[in-house]
């Protein structure tokens, strides 16, 4: 892919709701679009699909559950049983509540991991900003420049219909230094 | 209220806000000195956790006889101080995941102190329960681990290990939960301070979070898993298995199927009055008028009045339950508590929870900060007490009369308690200090809110007359601009009265 992008800047949320819309439907690629804040609408609107870590939340939740369960009834029947006023070694209703927590531990603690290890987020990264407005409250698109067939002058008037405050075009300042690594700013943005 | 305001709605963030102007107000006070107000709250609760500190060291050094309990009330000032102060810690997760999944816009201005709060008062509840265990540095022994004494595991079927789990999972969620909800706003003020130390921990802490849809349509997603499904159900499950403490026994006054759900509604009840409580004060103190607007009290009040109800209607069942049991000693142990010789703490809980809520009828006494203030103070004197009331009244009078025992709680027992309140308002006032009080990336997503059109169901015949009966009225289309005014919670038009 070209290592050359556009950058406009937008001074708010309809603004670069509406940019967004025409540049795809006008057949642009919007590589990322940054934002100080969630708005509603905007990730369908740039084509990100639904987010499918809600699958590691499951999967962890049921882990949790699962091991706590039988980790209780080995503990409780088979390690070291202990006759507790006479009822059942493996009393299945008494797992239930610590079932619940553990299941609700692991699955907490597996979603949020996975969103860090996935966003690429750990403490001490230097952010590396679009712009420094961005967690005020400006957003930003960023358009792929295809080595042939950009049509800048289109692009900005779309841009500039929406209200956009600054267009620039150039060399991907994100990912000049690593083309070839991909990064939030570059990738995954589908159509 | 004009005409036009009620088509629009009452904004929820006064004074017409850019975002940028958010990120003004709220990071103001992590950018200036602190006020000798702040000083002053916060060399007293230095102070008072202080004395904290000397009563526990006290009472670990002596043993827990230093407490006022005997052989008939085992459990009393402590044991009542935990139920207080996880009940308190309730509302925080309550405003931040229940009413996130509600929908409740407003919930955004006060969903991170709340949160906060929901921290410090769990870690004020972990003091009590680790001290009454005796020996407090083998508190470690709680959780199941591999030992050389067999190895020796802790009983699963006990309500107290549940209590345990309960706990532990309930503190490490909220508080994942509330960093993942502070990471877009530790990136804003990182962008903001130019240097320092400040800047570096908010650098250090956000992860080098820049606001990319692609991270904050993942971040999105897990925001919701975290409230929706995990932090609901554990809410209601923790003080369901707090209350299971007492509800799994066999005393009467405490063997009574109706707890759970008692004791979250109480929960909710406390935890909503704490948040008001320090809601006002820090509306007062850091100029937040704007973000925390009469509407904010107004719905909160309500919800406290709702709750009330029910700790109400949980009273009224467990005392005709009792009576209607046919069990002389259920019949006695509530007869006891209203006409005994703690009468006096059954009548301040009864005072305190049902009759000062009911002044929140009122639109005008809703809105007076001062009177809700006080009524707040009062409900939470009140919740304190009901969990005296179920622990030490059904305790004080054994089966056998020759084990009746009374209670006064010691110097050290009302130390450690005020110590409580210490730990809890200095790491609140920390908390104002170096993070954001306001959630200022969810906050700037509400602003222009109440300007939208709000869409109208099409098949829904009855709210189209409605909405169309209302705008020829007004002469506004308000079918459109305002809507079918259908705010969860917020069931009462603005009428044109005020």
């Amino acid at each position: 892919m070209s290592d050359r992008q556009q950058v406009s800047i937008y001074p708010g949320e309809e603004e670069v709701l509406g940019a967004v819309v025409e540049l795809r439907s006008a057949g642009f690629r919007i590589l990322e679009v940054f934002a100080p804040y969630a708005v509603h609408g905007l990730e369908r609107a740039a084509g990100l699909r639904r987010s499918r870590i809600g699958f590691v939340t499951v999967t962890a939740a049921t882990i949790g559950s699962l091991a706590f369960y039988f980790f209780q009834d080995w503990v409780s029947a088979i390690s070291w049983p202990v006759n507790i006023g006479g009822k059942p070694y493996s009393s299945a209703p008494a797992w239930i509540p610590v079932v619940f927590e553990t299941g609700v531990l692991a699955a907490g603690l597996a979603t949020v991991l996975a969103l860090f290890v996935r966003s690429r987020l750990y403490p001490g990264k230097r952010a590396r900003l679009i712009d420094p407005r961005i967690t005020d409250d400006r957003f930003a698109v960023v358009l792929e420049i295809p080595d042939s067939g950009f049509d800048a002058a289109t692009a900005r008037k779309i841009c500039a219909r929406h209200g956009a405050e600054s267009v620039e075009e150039g060399a991907a300042p994100e990912v000049g230094k690593k083309p070839q690594r991909p990064t939030t700013t570059s990738v995954e943005v589908r159509r | 209220m004009d005409r036009a305001a009620w088509a629009l709605r009452e904004p929820l963030i006064a004074g017409d806000k850019t975002p940028h102007q958010v990120t003004i107000d709220v990071s103001r006070p992590l950018e200036g000195k602190p006020t000798p107000l702040w000083w002053a709250a916060f060399l007293v609760s230095l102070a008072t956790l202080a004395v904290g500190i000397a009563a526990i060291t006290y009472q670990i050094r002596v043993g827990i006889g230093t407490w006022g309990l005997n052989r008939t009330i085992g459990w009393s000032f402590d044991i009542t101080n935990f139920v207080f102060w996880v009940g308190i810690g309730h509302a925080g997760t309550l405003i931040s995941a229940i009413l996130f999944l509600l929908r409740q816009k407003w919930r955004t201005s006060v969903n991170r102190a709340a949160e906060a709060m929901t921290l410090f008062a769990v870690m004020c509840a972990g003091i009590f329960p680790v001290i009454h265990m005796g020996r407090p540095w083998l508190a470690f022994w709680v959780f199941p681990y591999p030992n050389f004494r067999g190895p020796l595991w802790v009983n699963f079927r006990s309500p107290l290990l549940w209590d345990v789990f309960a706990i532990s999972t309930y503190f490490i969620i909220s508080a994942v939960f509330w960093y993942v909800g502070l990471i877009p706003d530790l990136a804003t003020l990182r962008d903001r301070f130019k240097s320092g130390v400040k800047q570096r921990f908010y650098s250090f802490f956000s992860l080098g979070w820049n606001g990319s849809l692609t991270v904050w349509n993942r971040y999105e997603a897990v925001y919701l898993i975290l409230a929706a499904a995990l932090a609901t159900p554990l809410v209601l499950s923790v003080h369901s298995i707090v209350s299971f403490d007492f509800a799994t026994s066999v005393i009467p006054g405490w063997h009574t199927t109706v707890f759970p759900p008692y004791f979250v509604a109480g929960a909710i009840f406390s935890g909503m009055s704490m948040v008001v409580t320090l809601m006002i004060i820090a509306r007062q103190t850091m100029r937040l008028e704007d973000y925390l607007t009469h509407r904010h009290f107004d719905i909160m009040t309500k919800m406290i009045l709702a709750t009330s109800w029910m700790v109400a209607i949980a009273y009224a069942t467990e005392f005709f339950i009792a009576l209607y049991s046919g069990n002389e000693y259920e019949r006695f142990v509530f007869l006891n508590r209203a006409l005994g010789p703690m009468a006096w703490s059954y009548w301040i809980m009864v005072s305190c929870n049902i009759l000062v809520p009911q002044i929140f009828w009122f639109r005008r006494l809703r809105r007076t900060l001062p009177v809700v203030f006080v009524a707040t103070i009062f409900i939470n004197v009140g919740m304190w007490f009901e969990r005296f009331v179920i622990i030490t009244t059904s305790l004080h009078r054994d089966f056998l009369p020759s084990s009746w025992a009374s209670y006064a709680p010691t110097k050290i027992e009302l130390a450690t308690f005020a110590g409580s309140f210490g730990l809890f308002f200095t790491c609140f006032l920390l908390f104002c200090r170096f993070l954001p009080v306001i959630a200022m990336a969810e906050v700037k997503g509400v602003l222009g809110s109440h300007l939208k059109p709000r869409p109208v169901p099409v098949t829904d015949e009855p709210i189209l007359e409605a909405a169309a009966a209302r705008s020829a009225n007004a002469g506004l289309d308000e079918a459109v601009i305002g809507g079918p005014d259908a705010v969860l919670l917020d069931l009462s038009p603005e009428e044109t009265s005020t």
